[in-house]
């Protein structure tokens, strides 16, 4: 709780309206380890529980999954095409006899580390660029500005459409594409929480004491604004997951055969409507799965932070 | 405090708009150009040899320098040239223009059912916290925001076309059994109402109703949200207090003090509400082949024609940003504040 006090918009906030079960915090909340609130808003909603339930399955799935499934996720064969989900194959077999069920446990992966490197890149040069524009103003200030108006002017999927189709057809580029359209969010964010202790007294205390800028930045003022950002980041960790798959979705990104949920969703809506219903739909739930324990993640982590923002 | 007139904010707003555009129009000019990948040996497609090339090069203006080449640009856009399609050799800007009552139909009827379900959820989840209405309004905020509209999609064909049978089959505007109402709007369905051709306005309907849903659902939840946060703080303020402690009746405080200031902050979320569902369209339109703007670009992509995929972004950012200026406009004229010069 002791993050709050470095908050002065808190101040004029309404009252809290808090969700949590009856047993009130008691009045020596602040200087306990912050483990304990975390398991507290945890263990306050079952919904939690299952959302980290679900995380470890999900980094599991992409940290051992190639190894523990119980077939090639490429190795088809004509004999077993289109079998319905059974003892045998969990989620059914697609058009070429691949295990349905081994191709989305091995699609974590990609899918993982396609939005984490999204979200980082965007978390650091948002962190950059808001850092530097909320501290000095001025004409550096200006032009990030309107660069990231440009890209807000854009709807932001289709922003992303372009970038990989002109940019080339590659993962990279639609990690660089996903990292893009996210990064208004994260300079603004920045650029605002910069702006507000630009001159605090803490700020002028540090620059009495000889601290170059660089120093006040990196130590004094950033370390104020990573609150909010890891919200922003774990919100944004579900949204780059479901931007990624919609890319490779309508064939942008990752080629078939490389398994990919967004990949595995495309390929099988050519068998709904014949009743093959398993091929699509699996990947597509442990897709949705995936974006749904992340954006519950990202609500644990604000009501931890940040519990007046509860809404 | 000087008061503005409603026309004079209007036009200021129009005046912000530009440089909007102005950037939207180098971030284009950029993707289609400066980008690697020479779109010379694009356009000469993959057979050209390099006098070809050269000749293209010279046809397109890519032997010009970039600020020449930038004012060519601007100028073929300002005459409405977004490029040839490589793959039918047709002008892009008219394909596009033929597609968009398509288009415009389903973000439209989607728009109708996400705020005609998810303004009542917020609004009555804030007003009884805690109950069963603020639970599925948390259920639907949470599970809207997760769900790939691609596979809801898909979810709704398998559910309601091919288990069900409910609905038609998920092949375009209009089964084949119906002929196109004639042309007066290009949305099949006031067509063929205006027509009078009720059979043939509720097959279109029909074909509209779940690739709609799809769409609704998915931008439901941030609407539902916002509501939901704005009546709640509204409805603790000071003068929604002061109006029960008059003894008001329910209703008014209700809707006539709390909604309508509640109101102002949803609609600015429409921005991204807007955004979310252009991009959801592309997704939507593929999964039902809706011939509209989205499945243009994808079909584009498919067959790597990107210069028509650049026309489709720039058609899609001037659309978004024609709808953030209506929204700016509605906002000036449902807030009186925005009228004092403060």
């Amino acid at each position: 709780m002791s993050l709050l006090a470095a908050e002065p918009k808190h101040a004029q906030a309404d009252p809290p309206r808090l969700k949590l079960p009856k047993p009130e915090p008691t009045k020596s909340e602040g200087r306990r380890h912050p483990a304990f609130g975390l398991a507290y808003i945890i263990l306050a909603d079952p919904l939690n529980v299952v959302a980290f339930a679900l995380l470890a399955v999900i980094l599991l799935m992409a940290l051992i999954g190639p190894y523990v499934v119980p077939y090639d996720p490429l190795h088809s064969s004509a004999l077993e095409a289109l079998q319905p989900p059974s003892a045998k194959h969990w989620f059914g077999t697609d058009d070429l006899g691949r295990d349905v069920f081994s191709r989305v446990v091995v699609a974590a992966r990609l899918d993982l580390l396609m939005s984490v490197s999204a979200v980082a890149l965007s978390f650091a040069a948002g962190s950059l660029i808001g850092t530097l524009a909320g501290y000095y103003g001025g004409w550096f200030d200006r032009i990030s500005g309107r660069l990231i108006d440009t890209i807000m002017a854009f709807p932001l999927f289709v922003l992303a459409m372009g970038i990989v189709s002109a940019a080339g057809n590659t993962v990279a580029n639609v990690v660089y594409a996903t990292a893009i359209i996210n990064l208004p969010f994260y300079a603004r964010l920045v650029r605002a929480e910069v702006l507000v202790r630009r001159e605090a007294g803490f700020v002028q205390a540090a620059r009495l004491c000889g601290n170059p800028d660089w120093r006040i930045l990196a130590f004094h003022i950033f370390p104020n604004a990573l609150p909010p950002l890891m919200i922003q980041a774990s919100l944004n960790m579900g949204w780059s997951i479901m931007n990624a798959a919609g890319l490779s979705f309508i064939g942008l990104g990752v080629q078939p055969p490389t398994a990919e949920w967004g990949i595995l969703v495309a390929q099988g809506a050519n068998f709904i409507v014949s009743g093959e219903w398993w091929v699509a739909l699996f990947p597509g739930a442990v897709l949705m799965l995936a974006i749904f324990t992340f954006n519950l993640l990202g609500d644990v982590l604000r009501d931890l932070v940040d519990p007046l923002r509860r809404v | 405090m000087a008061s503005r007139s409603i026309p004079s904010l209007v036009l200021r707003r129009l005046l912000q708009a530009v440089p909007a555009l102005a950037g939207i129009i180098v971030v284009t000019f950029v993707l289609t150009r400066a980008l690697p990948g020479d779109p010379a040996i694009l356009f000469a497609g993959p057979t050209a040899d390099e006098q070809t090339i050269a000749q293209v090069r010279k046809n397109l203006g890519l032997d010009q320098p970039l600020p020449v080449q930038f004012a060519l640009y601007v100028k073929s856009l300002a005459h409405g040239d977004l490029g040839r399609s490589i793959s039918t050799g047709q002008g892009v800007g008219e394909e596009l223009i033929r597609r968009i009552p398509a288009s415009l139909e389903l973000t439209l009827v989607a728009l109708f059912l996400s705020v005609s379900i998810a303004v009542p959820l917020g609004v009555m989840a804030a007003t009884r916290p805690n109950s069963w209405v603020d639970h599925l309004c948390r259920v639907t905020v949470s599970s809207g925001v997760s769900l790939p509209p691609f596979f809801t999609g898909l979810a709704f064909i398998a559910l309601f076309y091919v288990y069900l049978g409910w609905a038609p089959a998920p092949m375009g505007r209009l089964n084949m059994l119906y002929s196109t109402p004639p042309h007066v709007t290009g949305l099949y369905v006031l067509d063929a109402i205006f027509a009078g051709d009720p059979k043939t306005a509720k097959a279109a309907l029909f074909q509209l109703l779940l690739p709609a849903s799809t769409l609704a659902l998915f931008t439901a939840a941030p609407i539902a949200r916002m509501t939901r946060g704005a009546m709640l703080q509204i409805l603790q303020s000071d003068f929604v207090r002061t109006a029960r402690a008059a003894g008001l009746a329910r209703r008014t405080v209700l809707w006539t003090y709390a909604f309508r200031n509640a109101m102002l902050p949803v609609i600015t979320t429409f921005g991204m509400v807007f955004s979310f569902t252009l991009g959801a369209n592309v997704l939507v339109e593929k999964v039902f082949s809706w011939p509209g703007l989205g499945s243009f670009a994808v079909d584009a992509l498919v067959s790597s024609d990107y210069a028509a995929v650049q026309g489709f972004v720039l058609a899609m950012a001037v659309i978004f940003g024609l709808l953030n200026l209506v929204i700016d406009i509605v906002y000036t004229l449902v807030e009186p504040r925005l009228r004092i010069d403060a």
